[in-house]
């Protein structure tokens, strides 16, 4: 049995986790509430953007020449994965269930025989998927410098992807993120970017004759790019609500676990406390008695 | 009959501006300027950089954008713009941050016409603020 000191100092130590979990999860609440405000602020562009897509699409009338953002290369040869995870650690399985996801799509991807591409967003899904997709990762983007999603940041992921589509190194794009639902759930998402996936067409859009100016394709074709790093835009808010939600939940696991932890260990402080008092005292009465 | 209809101004960030009471807006589209009054046709077009002029029974406001795009349906403008500023509340080092950005991107070699048009407008209007 451990010494009266060690487990004091057993203790003390496991208090002391217990109050930075406790301060981590504090912070993640608070940024959490931040994270999801500006998700639901951020809704509003995307949802507008993809209405006015829907509305041009439809008046388009010869879908075969469209830009290639929408039809596709026509070919399906090589991949292009944006996985986006965490810059941060110590968020439960935020980063884990993404990178699931996403093996799964690459292992199937893989299995067809096709080519595949990695951009990772975030230093950890760098980590992890390094050991197994060293070669396939083209690109590593983090944005840990910047305090909170932006849309420039955004942008520049847009822009990359959109240059190597122009330079024909891929022909789909699919990106990952968690989708926030709420504090403890998290859905992690395949989404398709390029070409644009317009199965839901018939929502929302409206027989109306639009005036364009200039022409349909041209705005179709300005319009596409930004439609881009808008969805990415948006996965990285959903993002930052999951990862601090996920955090949030983790590091409340984290200290109630510690608070068990220093329940158990006090119960085991006493015992052997009283222990040693009832030794003693058996010591003396029997020292006594002999005398 | 009254003259008013509404508009909105989203950046990704959020919901930027919304009224219920404009009379007149002008946009800077890409063909020319735009101005929109109630019961215009429908119409989708998209921006180049410029001044937005919005006139409303409140007063005129004015704000520079970078880009964007505009739908206008049912008496409802909507107008999506990745940057935009309200020139009331510019500051020069803003002004000067962004007009330096696009300097450079224009010394650039490999950008094509359309590119180098829009830039040389951003920095026209820029200065015109200046």
């Amino acid at each position: 049995m451990a010494s009266l000191d060690d487990l004091k100092k057993r203790i003390s130590s496991v208090k002391s986790t217990q109050k930075i979990t406790k301060a981590m999860k504090m912070v993640a609440a608070a940024k959490l509430r931040r994270a999801q405000e500006s998700a639901e602020k951020g809704r509003p562009y995307s949802d507008k953007m993809n209405n006015i897509i829907l509305n041009l699409l439809n008046s388009i009338s010869d879908i075969e020449n469209a830009p290639k953002l929408l039809s596709g290369t026509g070919e399906d040869k090589v991949h292009l994965c944006v996985v986006m995870t965490s810059d941060r650690g110590l968020c439960g399985g935020f980063n884990t269930n993404i990178i699931k996801k996403a093996k799964q799509y690459f292992q199937k991807v893989l299995d067809k025989g096709k080519n595949l591409k990695i951009i990772t967003v975030g230093t950890k899904g760098y980590d992890q998927l390094k050991r197994l997709y060293g070669d396939n990762i083209i690109e590593r983007i983090s944005f840990k410098d910047s305090k909170n999603v932006n849309y420039f940041d955004a942008d520049r992921v847009g822009k990359i992807v959109i240059e190597k589509f122009e330079k024909k190194e891929f022909d789909v794009c699919t990106i990952f993120y968690n989708q926030f639902k709420n504090v403890i759930t998290q859905i992690p998402q395949e989404q398709q970017i390029i070409p644009l996936n317009t199965s839901e067409k018939d929502e929302n859009s409206s027989e109306d004759n639009y005036e364009f100016e200039p022409e349909e394709d041209e705005i179709l074709s300005n319009l596409l790019p930004k439609n881009i790093s808008t969805q990415i835009f948006k996965a990285m808010l959903e993002n930052s609500a999951s990862e601090q939600g996920s955090r949030m939940s983790a590091m409340d696991n984290a200290t109630r676990n510690a608070g068990e932890m220093v329940d158990k260990l006090t119960i085991e402080y006493n015992r052997s406390r009283q222990a040693a008092i009832t030794k003693e005292l058996i010591e003396i009465i029997s020292g006594a008695e002999s005398l | 009959m009254s003259e008013e209809y509404s508009v909105e101004i989203v950046n990704p960030e959020k919901s930027f501006l919304s009224k219920d009471d404009v009379t007149e807006v002008v946009v800077p589209a890409f063909e020319g300027e735009i101005g929109i009054l109630k019961d215009h046709i429908s119409i989708i077009s998209f921006l180049k950089p410029g001044i937005i002029k919005i006139f409303s029974k409140s007063g005129e406001e004015s704000f520079y954008v970078n880009d964007g795009i505009i739908e206008f349906k049912n008496n409802n403008l909507s107008i999506l713009t990745s940057l935009i500023l309200n020139l009331k509340d510019i500051d020069k080092e803003k002004i000067s941050k962004i007009q330096k950005s696009a300097e450079e991107e224009l010394s650039k070699s490999e950008i094509n016409d359309q590119e180098k048009y829009l830039l040389d407008q951003k920095l026209e209007v820029l200065n015109s603020i200046n």
